[in-house]
Formats: C-alpha cells, sequence, structure tokens
C-alpha cells in the first residue's frame, strides 16, 4: 500500500520555505514566495506532463509527435530542478516515504531489456529474464527470495542496467512512487533492475485492466521463468545497460506493444506462450492502489 | 479582401439529422485537384467524397460552378495489428491528386499505415444487345438462338467508380503523417514519424528509404519528422519539417539515403518569450512550397512562416494567426490542443495565404498588402451567399460589438484542413463534419 499523501508532502515542503520566510525582512519572503509559486507551477506542469504519458489510449497507438514532445517537457523541467537542487530533495523525500512501504507480489522485468534479450540473443531458446532487485521492506515471496539472493551474489554482477551519471534520465517512474522499488533504486543510483508490481496468482481484484501505470508506460510485465540460472553471457550482454534506456524507450515504443487484457487472459497466455520470445507481446499489470495514486495526483496537486 | 460565402453545407454524414454527427464523419483531410475541377474530402470513417464542380451555363451566371457529389466510397478499413494488440485506424490522413493524363481521374490516399491509389472513372455506356445473355443477365439456352447480333454500346446513367489500383502497404512501422507526388509524375513519397519512404506508383512491393531519423537507441529520440513535400518543379528536391521547428532540404541527387540535409531552415529562438512549452509550439505541422517553388511556408503553433528557399537564417516573413493564446499555453496544453496541427495553404498566386485557428475562425494574409482577414465558418453566423463579415478576437479589456473574447472561443471548433482552388479564389474549409466552399464575390 502506498503512503497516502505522498504528494502532498512535497507539496508541503515546497510551502514551508515561504511560511518560514515570514519571519524574515518583507523583499526576500516576496521573493520566495514567488520562487515557490513558480516552483509550484513547474511541478504542475511535471505531474501533469507524466500523467499525459503515461495515461495511453487503449487500443490505439499513442501519438509519437506529441510523446516525445511531452518527454522532452519533463526533460527539461527536470534539468532545471536538478540545477535547482530541487530534484534531489523530492527524490529523498519520496523515497524516505516509501522505504517503508510494502511491495507487492512479484518483480517485473522491463521490456525493453528482454526485447534486446531476444534481439541481440537469437540463438538462445529461451530468454532468461532477470529478476528484479528487491528491495528493502518487501515481503518474502518465493520470486523474491531468489531476488534477493540475486543480488546479494553479485552487486556488480548481475547487473541488467548501469544508472547514468546523468540524474536525469532516471527518474521517469520513481519521482511518483508509482512503484516504490523502482523509484527507490533509481534514487540510490545503484546498478539496479527494474521491478513492479503485480499478481500473477489471479488476484483479479488487483488487476484494473483499464488503468495505464508508469508500469504499462515503461512496458514492465510478467515473468515466465521465475527461476532464473545466472549466465554469465547474459550478465556481460546487460552491463552496459542504461537504467534511463528502458524509460524512455518504453515511453516512446513501449506503449504501442500495449496489448488490451483482462486478468484472466493473463493466466491463459501464460500456459500457452511458454518460452515463446517476448518481443512484443507485453502484458500490462496494475495496480488498483496506483490508481488510486494516479487520482490523488490529478486531484491533490 | 471581400469574399461571398457560397456556404454549401455539404455535410459528409449519411446522416439525415444534421445536428447529430458521429465522429467517424469527422472530415480529415481537403484537397482540390490541379484542375480546380474536383474535391476530394477523407474523413475518419475512412471514407473519400469527391465533389465536381458544375459546368457554368449562360443562362445562370450568378449561379457560378457549385460543387456537388461526384462519388464516394471507402477507402481504408480499421484494421488489427496482430502482432503489436493496437488497432489501425481507418482515417484518412491525408489524399494528394496526380494530374489527369486521360479521361480518369486518379488520386493517392492514405491512413496511419497504408497508401492506396484510387482510379475515379465514369461509366455512362454500356453493351447491349448480348448473343448468350438476355436483358436481364440471365443466361440464354444456346438452342433458341437462331440469328446473331452485334452488342451496341449504348448511354445509360453516369456511373462513377472508384477502384483502388494500387496499394502500398508494409513500410512504414510509425504512422504515416503526409504523402507528396513527385512533378515527375512517377514517385511519390510517404512520410511517418521517422521515415521517409520514396515509392514508384507502378510498383507496391518496394519503397526506397530515404531519410531516415530513427536514433540507434529510441531513448535518445527527441525530434521527430512531422512533415515532408516535393518540391513543386524540381524532382529532385524534397523538404521535411521536424518537432523541433526546422525544416531540412534534401537532394536526392547528392547520396540514395538523404540523411544529410542541404539545407537547413531554423529560426533562432527568442529567448524574451522562452518557456516551458517554447518547443511544443514551435514544432511545425505543416509545410507548403509555393507554386513557385521559390518559397515554403510553415505553420507552428502560433505563426505562420514564409521562408525564402535561398536564405536559411530566417523566414522571411512572420505572421502571427493567434498571438493572444500565448497566455494559455499551459491550459491549451493540459487540454492537449497545443498538440493540434494546422495546415496552411497558398493560393495559386501565391500572394495569399490561409491557415485555420480555433472558435471555426480562419485567417487570410495577403503577403503583397500586408493585410489580414479573420472569417468565420459557420452556419449560424452566415447566411448562404451573404458576403462573410470579418472578425475579430478581443484581445484588451474593452470588448466592442461583435468582437470575441478569448475565453469564449471553443477549442473544440478547429479549423485544421483546408484548401485553395489551384487558379481561382474558391477556398473549401473543414469544420469537424461540415465542409464549407467559399467563393470570390463576382463584380
Amino acid at each position: 500500500m502506498f503512503p497516502k499523501g505522498t504528494k502532498r508532502k512535497f507539496s508541503d515542503s515546497g510551502d514551508e520555505p515561504a511560511v518560514g520566510g515570514e519571519d524574515m525582512n518583507q523583499p526576500s519572503s516576496v521573493a520566495v514566495r514567488m520562487l515557490s509559486s513558480y516552483s509550484l507551477q513547474r511541478q504542475a506542469l511535471l505531474d501533469m506532463s507524466l500523467i499525459k504519458l503515461q495515461l495511453c489510449h487503449m487500443l490505439v497507438e499513442p501519438n509519437l509527435c506529441r510523446s516525445v514532445l511531452i518527454a522532452n517537457t519533463v526533460r527539461q523541467i527536470q534539468e532545471e530542478m536538478t540545477q535547482d537542487g530541487t530534484w534531489q530533495i523530492m527524490t529523498q523525500a519520496l523515497s524516505a516515504a516509501n522505504a517503508a512501504a510494502q511491495c507487492s507480489a512479484e518483480r517485473l522485468v522491463a521490456t525493453e531489456v528482454l526485447c534486446r534479450q531476444t534481439e541481440a540473443a537469437q540463438g538462445e531458446q529461451v530468454p532468461k529474464p532477470f529478476p528484479a532487485v528487491g528491495s528493502e521492506g518487501c515481503p518474502a515471496e518465493e520470486e523474491e527470495e531468489v531476488v534477493v539472493e540475486e543480488e546479494e551474489e553479485g552487486e556488480g554482477g548481475v547487473t541488467m542496467s548501469t544508472v547514468s551519471s546523468q540524474a536525469p534520465t532516471t527518474y521517469l517512474p520513481g519521482t511518483f512512487g508509482m512503484d516504490p522499488c523502482w523509484e527507490e533504486e533509481t534514487e540510490e543510483d545503484e546498478d539496479s533492475e527494474e521491478c513492479g508490481s503485480g499478481s500473477e496468482e489471479g488476484d483479479s481484484d488487483r488487476l484494473v485492466e483499464d488503468s495505464r501505470t508508469a508500469e504499462q508506460v515503461f512496458g514492465t510485465f510478467e515473468i515466465k521463468n521465475p527461476a532464473p540460472s545466472p549466465d554469465p553471457a547474459l550478465e556481460e550482454l546487460f552491463s552496459d545497460v542504461d537504467a534511463s534506456y528502458y524509460d524512455l524507450d518504453t515511453v516512446l515504443t513501449g506503449i504501442q506493444s500495449v496489448p488490451k487484457m483482462g486478468p484472466y487472459d493473463l493466466l491463459e497466455s501464460l500456459s500457452s506462450h511458454g518460452p515463446s520470445p517476448l518481443s512484443s507481446s507485453t502484458s500490462c499489470r496494475s495496480d488498483l492502489n496506483e490508481l488510486d495514486h494516479i487520482m490523488e495526483i490529478i486531484v491533490g496537486s | 479582401m471581400e469574399e461571398e460565402s457560397d456556404t454549401r453545407k455539404i455535410n459528409n454524414s449519411f446522416l439525415r439529422d444534421q445536428n447529430y454527427a458521429t465522429e467517424a464523419d469527422i472530415i480529415s483531410t481537403v484537397e482540390f485537384n490541379p484542375s480546380g475541377e474536383l474535391l476530394a474530402t477523407g474523413d475518419k470513417g475512412g471514407r473519400v467524397v469527391v465533389f465536381q464542380r458544375e459546368q457554368e451555363t449562360k443562362s445562370e451566371p450568378q449561379r457560378r460552378g457549385e460543387y456537388n457529389v461526384y462519388s464516394t466510397f471507402q477507402s481504408h478499413e480499421p484494421e488489427f495489428d496482430y502482432l503489436k494488440s493496437l488497432e489501425i485506424e481507418e482515417k484518412i490522413n491525408k489524399i494528394r491528386w496526380l494530374p489527369q493524363q486521360n479521361a480518369a481521374y486518379f488520386l493517392l490516399s492514405t491512413n496511419d499505415k497504408t497508401v492506396k491509389l484510387w482510379k475515379i472513372s465514369e461509366r455512362d455506356r454500356r453493351p447491349e444487345g448480348y448473343n448468350l445473355k438476355d436483358e436481364d443477365g440471365r443466361i440464354r439456352d444456346p438452342s433458341t438462338i437462331t440469328s446473331l447480333q452485334v452488342p451496341v454500346l449504348q448511354p445509360t446513367d453516369l456511373m462513377v467508380e472508384a477502384t483502388a489500383r494500387r496499394v502500398f502497404s508494409n513500410a512504414h512501422t510509425y504512422n504515416i503523417n503526409s504523402i507528396s507526388v513527385n512533378s515527375d509524375l512517377q514517385t511519390y513519397i510517404s512520410t511517418d514519424d521517422l521515415r521517409v519512404n520514396l515509392w514508384n506508383l507502378e510498383i507496391t512491393d518496394q519503397s526506397f528509404n530515404i531519410v531516415d531519423i530513427k536514433p540507434g537507441n529510441m531513448e535518445d529520440l527527441t525530434e521527430v519528422i512531422t512533415a515532408a513535400e516535393f518540391h513543386p518543379q524540381q524532382c529532385n528536391t524534397l523538404a521535411y519539417s521536424s518537432s523541433r521547428g526546422s525544416v531540412r532540404l534534401c537532394d536526392t541527387r547528392k547520396q540514395a539515403l538523404c540523411d544529410t540535409h542541404c539545407k537547413f531552415f531554423e529560426e533562432p529562438e527568442d529567448p524574451s518569450t522562452r518557456s516551458f512549452f517554447s518547443e511544443i509550439i514551435s514544432s511545425i505541422s505543416d509545410i507548403k512550397f509555393s507554386h513557385s517553388g521559390r518559397f515554403l511556408m510553415t505553420r507552428d503553433y502560433l505563426t505562420v512562416k514564409v521562408w525564402d528557399l535561398n536564405m536559411e537564417t530566417r523566414p522571411v516573413q512572420t505572421y502571427q494567426v493567434h498571438d493572444y493564446l500565448r497566455g494559455k499555453l499551459s491550459s491549451l496544453y493540459e487540454n492537449d490542443c497545443i498538440f493540434d496541427k494546422f495546415e496552411c495553404v497558398w493560393n495559386g498566386s501565391d500572394s495569399v495565404i490561409m491557415t485555420g485557428s480555433y472558435n471555426n475562425f480562419f485567417r487570410m494574409f495577403d503577403r503583397n498588402t500586408k493585410k489580414d482577414v479573420t472569417l468565420e465558418a459557420s452556419r449560424e453566423n452566415s447566411k448562404p451567399r451573404a458576403i462573410l463579415k470579418p472578425r475579430k478576437v478581443c484581445v484588451g479589456g474593452k470588448r466592442r460589438k461583435d468582437e470575441v473574447t478569448v475565453d469564449s472561443l471553443d477549442f473544440s471548433k478547429k479549423i485544421l484542413h483546408s484548401t485553395w482552388h489551384p487558379h481561382e479564389n474558391i477556398i473549401a474549409v473543414a469544420a469537424s463534419n461540415n465542409l464549407y466552399i467559399f467563393q470570390d464575390k463576382v463584380t
């Protein structure tokens, strides 16, 4: 469950300087208020842009031009916020809030990683999906135990991605705690993999087929074979994958590969697809809670 | 300039109740053919409706050639891409006519993925007097035939048929935004967000990719192609515009893959108007070469610019279409209107340019007199055959009579598509599911 009010926390911290400024002399408090109003506007614009990127059309491909323009706008705001130093404050606040949050069932892997995998390793029969790195506070389930082992094994070894040194590129999903694990990873700047939340076991009440969240935008989907074997060749293959790659890539291309699937369709497809290359058949998983969270952003900010 | 409005409310809808418009009837493209005799419209439902100008009769000279429906056909059907599990819309994105070379008319129409060449031909005769068939078409028993006759062509009612002569498919991963016929009349280009493909009109199973801006890593994608057009006279020259506000001119003689441009047209940004929306509003939605081939016009969200092909540094003219929207960009971003793609057109002599705006307004700019006018395409506000009254948007505080305030503009009523007759002052303007045709007053 996501802690409610995550968004508001930032807004509050944004307001604090203004409140604190009352004590100081007039001109600087006015300036601070103007500054925070500008940063509030900027934040609102960032929120709106991210929502626009995430709410994809159900059946029709989203307009690539529009997505690129919105993504450029987000990047621009993010760069400015990084220069301001506001960015660090925000990500730290959010990660602190989400550190205590429970992660739900499974770890998912980005489409792009697996697409790259199948593109690059055509000869391999079964794409061995890498489980995402677990994060603290996640309940240990079957897959996650394995995951944790994986991580412990080789911090640098099992590297699906190297987070680039440029902060701007790793912001997209994490910002709003859409997925606590994801966001936490990027914030910590580790060599880590994406993860998402979802349930496989037919918790149909948690599967919402209509809502599009960060995961769908960024193309996460179900692991077909949850037990991986650490393959040195594959590790090498992914050692230079950039975390930011599957951020924007999914936005721009992964959106196109999002099928409309119901909760029960998923179970059928799991059994029928088996080890087929996971090139473009991705399935979306979204949590009802994340829908709530999006609504909070829309209504709250 | 004054215009008599021969407002033919030619409603493409097949519904009787004209107030109820389905989304399938929304016109998505309009285009006159090179002679001006025909006018084609494409809609969201994949249909093409072709209008033909009536021959002028001496008896009623004031009833100058009106446009009536000539042919209607379903050009594209909705499809499903099974690989990506996505629908391919049947909406007609663009129609381009080929110059007439025989009795039939040819046009190219495209949806997001497939271009089709349609032949529109008339049939006003049919053979009669078959030996083996009787008049109803039933086969005759050969043993009952005692004499032979030669079938004769008899005149019948005019039938206009449209047949798909070529289907150019499977060449575009991304959505097609423009098509342009080359002056050699043998080739044409189709353009999607990242690539421009060159086709021969006769060959449907091959196309050459001549521009490809797809980055190796999609994450690096920051710019897409928004429109492309061939030069009207030089068959080796084409131009394409980008979402970053630049136009590149390419010469196909230079190299087969035109990834490097010959000319690069971009105006440096004005730092005083910079905002978070600067890039979005600089995205070019349409480009058109002038008929003379000397100029190029670009349309971005707030302006229309005319470029001299010989000068890349800045446009020779910039026209403000609706600058009063500059202060409303964040609301327009919120409701997605900022992504609307307006088209622009030249008149036959390249002296006037026209483009659409919101509230069913459209604007015309006279390049010589520097005058401009705002007109409205609306049934309520203009009677048929009445002269169109110029409209004005009130920017300042006090609103004069008949002025429209910025806040009362209807952003759902947008004129995105329009076309100008190649020789005469006749324009066709599409306002959602209505088509308006305006003609110049006969003095």
